[in-house]
């Protein structure tokens, strides 16, 4: 094999782990996966937290390790790289198909930063965000923080049933 | 299809397999670059990082303590992903503390191996919040206060403290969002709620004079272009305060005339039993693991 193969190969592997809170997402998907770079046999994959406080992380790294050194890669450094920081943005469009098929429903655009200070948000208003059951677009948000830290709570007035949305940042 | 168990990649880590207390994670920091920039105390700048860490672990605890007692499930949820996500900045702050000072402590050894005169944080994250209108007043001081600091360290000439400041700005501005609408809905809500939301404030107010007093580490490391000086977010964070309390219709406690203050932690009834929870696992079991 060429090193431009051995080096796909090792993207292709890294690429599929799947993330441990979306195991219907891989870390690709979800844009967590930065680089894959292979010096000789040693590989180094870059990966980036969603949240500063995300316990996935450690999950994540070790099944990348793990696969890797299963394919014979015996040189596996995984990286961890804080800036720039992660956006729902760098999610893919597969990845917010594989979500809205989930019943997840795909971020907005992240909000774009201006000069000042951080603005305030007094009003409790939350993106409009239709039911991914019966596409309604009468929902409420119950909370902006749900099961995970990326997720927000809502629920449908029309159809009654709650559903979660992941939010942008 | 492979099939995934993300209960085997755990069990998979043999390095550090330490789930009884702490992480239980290797080193956060696995990669990041940590050279200390030119022309930095290290001293200073492991104080720093112990400083901004321990601001954000006794919050965090101090916010998970409400799990189980908050009002809602849905609060009890928001309240827990906060402290998540500041439990995140003060893994990587003491850790980062632990390289750079040379002492080579763990985010565990920070955590749980100091005693009550160690610590470096403010006193505002360390009082009781019994009540849910203290624990608002507090976590929309705190959170203001933080988001502003943060906001100014994006800029720091250490990579690693500028990186941690730049997810924590995303991180916060949810966090503060979140103490505003609360002060807001409690305080131009019922005669009841406005009252303990007050309460809340004025409890809260002997300790906002410290958040704003420039020590001379902070001074220090602000002109080496690493550090904030957090005198300089007091009129950011007194116009963010000013709207989210007119909103609310409630008086803005005079916090102005409160004392100084540098971070003088010390054996006070509150910390002692603060550290007494947090710590007893991990001193019951030194290197427990399951």
């Amino acid at each position: 094999m060429t090193a431009a193969s051995i080096q796909a190969r090792a993207r292709a592997i890294a690429e599929a782990v799947p993330d441990p809170e979306f195991p219907q997402l891989t870390v690709a998907d979800l844009g967590i996966l930065r680089e894959v770079t292979l010096t000789g046999r040693r590989a180094v994959v870059t990966i980036t937290p969603t949240y500063t406080g995300c316990p996935a992380l450690q999950v994540i790294r070790s099944e990348l390790r793990r696969r890797l050194e299963g394919a014979g890669f015996d040189d596996v450094e995984v990286r961890t790289s804080l800036s720039p920081a992660w956006t729902s943005d760098w999610i893919t469009d597969e990845g917010r198909q594989k979500l809205a098929a989930a019943g997840i429903v795909p971020p907005h655009a992240a909000p774009v930063r201006s000069a000042g200070p951080v603005p305030l948000t007094l009003v409790r208003s939350a993106p409009s965000v239709p039911c991914p059951q019966c596409a309604s677009a009468d929902t409420e948000r119950r909370s902006v923080f749900g099961a995970t830290a990326c997720r927000a709570l809502y629920r449908c007035t029309s159809c009654g049933e709650p559903f979660e949305y992941l939010k942008e940042i | 299809m492979d099939t995934y168990d993300a209960y085997r990649a755990i069990t998979d880590v043999t390095e550090d397999q330490r789930w009884a207390f702490g992480a239980g994670f290797d080193d956060p920091l696995s990669g990041v670059d940590t050279t200390i920039p030119g022309g930095v105390s290290a001293d200073d700048l492991g104080a720093y990082c112990e400083m901004l860490g321990d601001d954000a672990l006794l919050m965090s605890h101090r916010l998970q303590q409400w799990v189980g007692h908050a009002p809602e499930l849905e609060e009890e949820a928001a309240l827990a992903n906060i402290a998540l996500d500041l439990l995140g900045q003060a893994r990587f702050l003491l850790a980062r503390a632990g390289t750079v000072d040379g002492s080579g402590r763990t985010e565990d050894d920070y955590a749980f191996q100091r005693g009550p005169a160690q610590f470096r944080h403010v006193r505002l994250v360390e009082i009781v919040d019994s009540d849910f209108g203290i624990a608002m007043a507090r976590l929309l001081v705190f959170s203001t206060w933080r988001l502003a600091v943060l906001d100014r360290l994006r800029a720091s000439r250490d990579p690693v403290l500028a990186a941690i400041a730049d997810k924590g700005v995303n991180e916060m501005t949810y966090h503060r969002d979140y103490a505003a609408q609360w002060v807001i809905r409690l305080g131009d809500g019922t005669e009841f709620s406005h009252h303990r939301v007050q309460a809340g404030l004025v409890q809260v107010a002997p300790f906002v004079g410290e958040l704003f007093t420039d020590s001379d580490v902070e001074t220090r490391l602000a002109a080496a272009g690493v550090g904030v000086r957090p005198s300089e977010t007091r009129a950011e964070f007194d116009a963010a305060l000013d709207a989210v309390l007119s909103a609310a219709t409630l008086t803005c406690p005079a916090w102005s005339a409160s004392g100084g203050g540098t971070r003088i932690a010390g054996h006070r009834d509150t910390l002692t039993r603060l550290l007494a929870e947090l710590q007893s696992v991990a001193r019951a079991h030194p290197g427990a693991a399951w």
